[in-house]
């Protein structure tokens, strides 16, 4: 057993429990970040606070909210926004965040892309983060359940039915998901469960394992340079601290994190205070009916892509070509087979991919929310067509390429 | 500076992506319409008569007793009451008629003179009353009372404009209660049929009250063919815009509906809004006011963080 002595102040007396000290290094002072990065690697403890005030909105907004076919919307729409102080300054919190979130995850994603960040011991940092990705798209879509408004109702209805798998037939499947032959009760009640409990636990645990996931490979740097470490952070200490390569985590890096911070939140409450009908489809403000089937059905925006990659296609290609997307993400480290590790503009062919499946995406994203018809469906076709062909391409482009 | 340059970039694809499926997209799903400023021009033929003529209250008192308005419309101002309760007149006609106190002033008098002589016309429900069908409109139009039938037109409207408010006195409730409250329901602000629920001692007149609502929907469901739209979120489910050209002409959008043209003047039209944005966003004004003051220290931290990280980053580099 360890040797307890008599605590000489608070401080002590925890240190000898929690070694708070030791932890605190591990967690902050002497963890080391390359100093060539720049605000991109910000975006992550965005994503981070995001979640965090997700949670904290959503925990408020749980206090109001009825899972119930005839009063949720009435509690979301009413209750929330007129009668409860300040209900509506946390639903507008709560809905742009959700938006907002994915947009940064975009740019994180990209941001992992162009500089090669899944690469070289860092393939779980991103088989994790796309793990995020999946749970925060299933957090979303079962959130946008809950207000039982016409949009939450037919997206449901629609995305579950995915699940019959076209020609398979599975109808089975898509009644055992919904507990009914269409949404009702037991359907708002299960996503009302996921999006309050299951999901977000989820994500508390993958974000726990990307974390981790980053320890030993550190993040990587802009300009694809390997730091050693070890010796850089010695350098550091020694007081050499202009020389050195690395910083300490905090207050070195955790500076620049808030500062980017501070300044995204100048943009992000402009949003929630006059700018916030992006993040609240008006179409979801009329309270769902199962007769009337509104005009246009189309996801948020965040899923208009991979909803444009299922549309232009007969229903069982769609749902191959679906599939498919959903899922090449996670193969990236793999198919990529360059060995360099640097920023796009330095690497041949790939220069061209990264961009043009950037172009590409947007494109996708701008079709699957304008009506299915000509010149847009075509459109579509195309872009989801190349899509695919880049993925498949991505192996052959990479293969040759020269050591940047 | 390459940091700039970066975000740069980013925001450019942001702005771009959110153009695409935000306004383009918008723009391209659902129809423009513009306001035509509530100027029933469609109207200047037919009305040219009466508009021509200067109105005389006093005759116009008589005319609108005599003429047979109050056989179904009260005029409270002027102790004349309604000869059924809601519910019979909804049974009668469809709806309940207005009261007539406050006409003048809510509705544009030339979209009145027509409303006298041709209702279908002036409420622009003409495809639901052709002559073949058989039906007529529930609003008998006036043929005269042996005179001039423009003079007396003229004259009813000068008294309807005599009685009525002031325009700066029309409040938005009453605008709305006027104009759009017969035919539709706003459950957040406690509005039905006939204006606002009052508060019940018994449970008894509650649900007394309730059963007349129901039976009142019965009436206006056959008469329009389908339930109108409770309104209390159309103020965001649409837009204000929707709202005010929507109401101006509702055939513009929905072609073939049976929610008539009201024929309300520019004035009672935002009057009418504002009661919707009172109903569906009730706390926009809390909403602006907070939302600057949290702006402002949002910016004041912004400029603290990077002062914080310029210091602490003077060592590095
Ligand atoms: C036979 C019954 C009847 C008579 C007579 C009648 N009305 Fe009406 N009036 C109605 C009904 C019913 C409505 C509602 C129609 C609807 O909403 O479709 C109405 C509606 C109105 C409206 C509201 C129109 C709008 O745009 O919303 C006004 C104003 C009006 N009447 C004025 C008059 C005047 C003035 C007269 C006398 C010249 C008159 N009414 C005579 C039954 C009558
Ligand atoms: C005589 C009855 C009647 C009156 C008076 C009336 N409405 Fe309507 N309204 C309807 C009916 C019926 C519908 C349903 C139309 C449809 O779906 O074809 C409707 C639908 C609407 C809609 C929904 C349109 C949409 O996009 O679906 C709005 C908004 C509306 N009314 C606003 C108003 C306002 C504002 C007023 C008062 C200025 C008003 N109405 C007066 C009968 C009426
Ligand atoms: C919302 C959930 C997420 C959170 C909270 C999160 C958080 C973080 C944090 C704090 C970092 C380190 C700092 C940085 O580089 O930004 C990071 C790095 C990383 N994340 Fe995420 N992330 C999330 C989602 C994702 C997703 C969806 C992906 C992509 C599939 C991803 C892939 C990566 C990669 C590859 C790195 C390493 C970057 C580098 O080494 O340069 N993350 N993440």
């Amino acid at each position: 057993m360890a040797q307890f002595t008599k605590a000489t102040s608070v401080k002590d007396w925890l240190n000898q429990r929690l070694a708070i000290e030791k932890v605190e290094k591990v967690m902050g002072s002497e963890y080391w970040i390359p100093k060539n990065i720049n605000f991109l690697w910000a975006m992550g403890m965005i994503l981070a606070f995001l979640f965090l005030l997700l949670t904290v909105s959503g925990i408020f907004l749980l206090m109001y909210y009825q899972p119930h076919v005839d009063t949720a919307f009435y509690s979301v729409n009413y209750t929330i926004m007129s009668e409860v102080d300040f209900g509506w300054l946390w639903r507008h919190i709560h809905a742009v965040a959700s938006s907002v979130t994915f947009l940064i995850i975009y740019i994180h994603m990209f941001t992992a892309i162009y500089y090669g960040s899944y690469k070289k011991g860092r393939e779980m940092i991103w088989i994790t983060g796309m793990l995020l990705f999946v749970t925060f798209s299933a957090g979303a879509f079962s959130g946008y359940m809950l207000p039982w408004g016409q949009m939450s109702y037919w997206a449901g209805m629609v995305i579950t039915n995915i699940f019959s798998l076209g020609d398979l037939q599975f109808n089975g499947l898509v009644e055992w998901i919904r507990g009914d032959y269409a949404p009702g009760q037991a359907f708002l009640n299960r996503f009302f469960m996921l999006h309050v409990f299951l999901l977000p636990l989820a994500i508390m645990g993958l974000i726990g394992l990307h974390f981790a996931a980053l320890r030993i490979p550190h993040v990587n740097n802009q300009d694809g340079e390997e730091i050693d470490f070890e010796a850089e952070s010695k350098k550091y200490l020694a007081g050499d601290k202009k020389g050195s390569k690395v910083m300490r985590f905090a207050n070195d890096f955790l500076s620049k994190d808030v500062m980017v911070l501070g300044i995204f939140l100048v943009f992000f409450f402009y949003l929630v205070f006059f700018h916030y009908t992006f993040a609240l489809d008006p179409v979801n403000l009329d309270p769902a009916d199962g007769l009337v089937t509104p005009k246009y059905i189309y996801p948020e925006w965040y899923f208009l892509w991979s909803y444009e990659i299922l549309r232009p296609f007969s229903v069982n290609i769609g749902l191959i070509a679906f599939g498919f997307s959903q899922v090449i993400f996670f193969l990236l480290p793999w198919l990529d087979r360059s060995p360099n590790t640097v920023a796009a503009s330095r690497r041949g062919l790939f220069k061209y991919w990264f961009w043009l499946m950037l172009i590409n995406m947007i494109v996708l994203t701008a079709m699957g929310k304008l009506p299915p018809k000509d010149p847009f469906s075509t459109i579509g076709l195309i872009s989801a067509v190349l899509f695919i062909v880049m993925w498949l391409a991505l192996p052959f482009i990479t293969k040759n390429e020269k050591k940047a | 500076m390459k940091e700039l340059k970066i975000l740069a970039v980013v925001v450019f694809f942001a702005l771009v992506t959110y153009w695409l499926v935000e306004p383009y997209a918008h723009g391209i799903m659902h129809k423009k319409v513009d306001t035509k400023s509530f100027a029933y021009s469609d109207l200047d033929e037919t009305t040219k008569g009466v508009m021509s003529k200067t109105g005389d209250a006093s005759r116009g008192a008589d005319l609108i007793v005599n003429g047979g308005c109050t056989g179904c419309h009260s005029v409270n101002v002027a102790s004349i009451p309604a000869a059924m309760d809601a519910v019979s007149a909804a049974g009668a006609f469809g709806v309940n008629p207005p009261d007539l106190s406050n006409t003048g002033v809510i509705y544009d008098a030339k979209f009145l003179a027509e409303l006298i002589k041709n209702p279908a016309h002036a409420l622009n429900v003409e495809h639901k009353f052709a002559p073949e069908s058989g039906k007529m409109h529930p609003m008998v139009p006036f043929y005269g009372a042996g005179g001039d039938i423009d003079q007396e037109i003229a004259d009813m409207i000068a008294y309807l404009k005599s009685i009525s408010v002031k325009v700066e006195d029309v409040t938005p409730a009453m605008a709305y209660e006027d104009a759009c409250a017969r035919c539709h329901t706003v459950d957040f602000v406690n509005y039905t049929y006939t204006g606002k629920i009052p508060a019940f001692k018994s449970k008894k007149d509650e649900l007394a009250f309730e059963i007349n609502v129901l039976e009142y929907e019965d009436s206006l469901k056959a008469y329009m063919g389908k339930l109108p739209p409770d309104l209390s979120m159309y103020y965001l489910s649409r837009s204000p815009h929707y709202i005010r050209t929507f109401m101006e002409d509702p055939q513009s959008y929905l072609e073939g509906t049976s929610m008539p043209r009201v024929g309300v003047t520019a004035d009672s039209a935002e009057k009418i809004v504002e009661f919707m944005a009172d109903s569906a966003d009730s706390k926009r004004h809390q909403r602006d006011e907070i939302g600057t003051y949290v702006i402002y220290f949002s910016i004041i931290f912004a400029i603290l963080a990077i002062l914080w990280k310029k210091e602490v980053w003077r060592d590095l580099k």
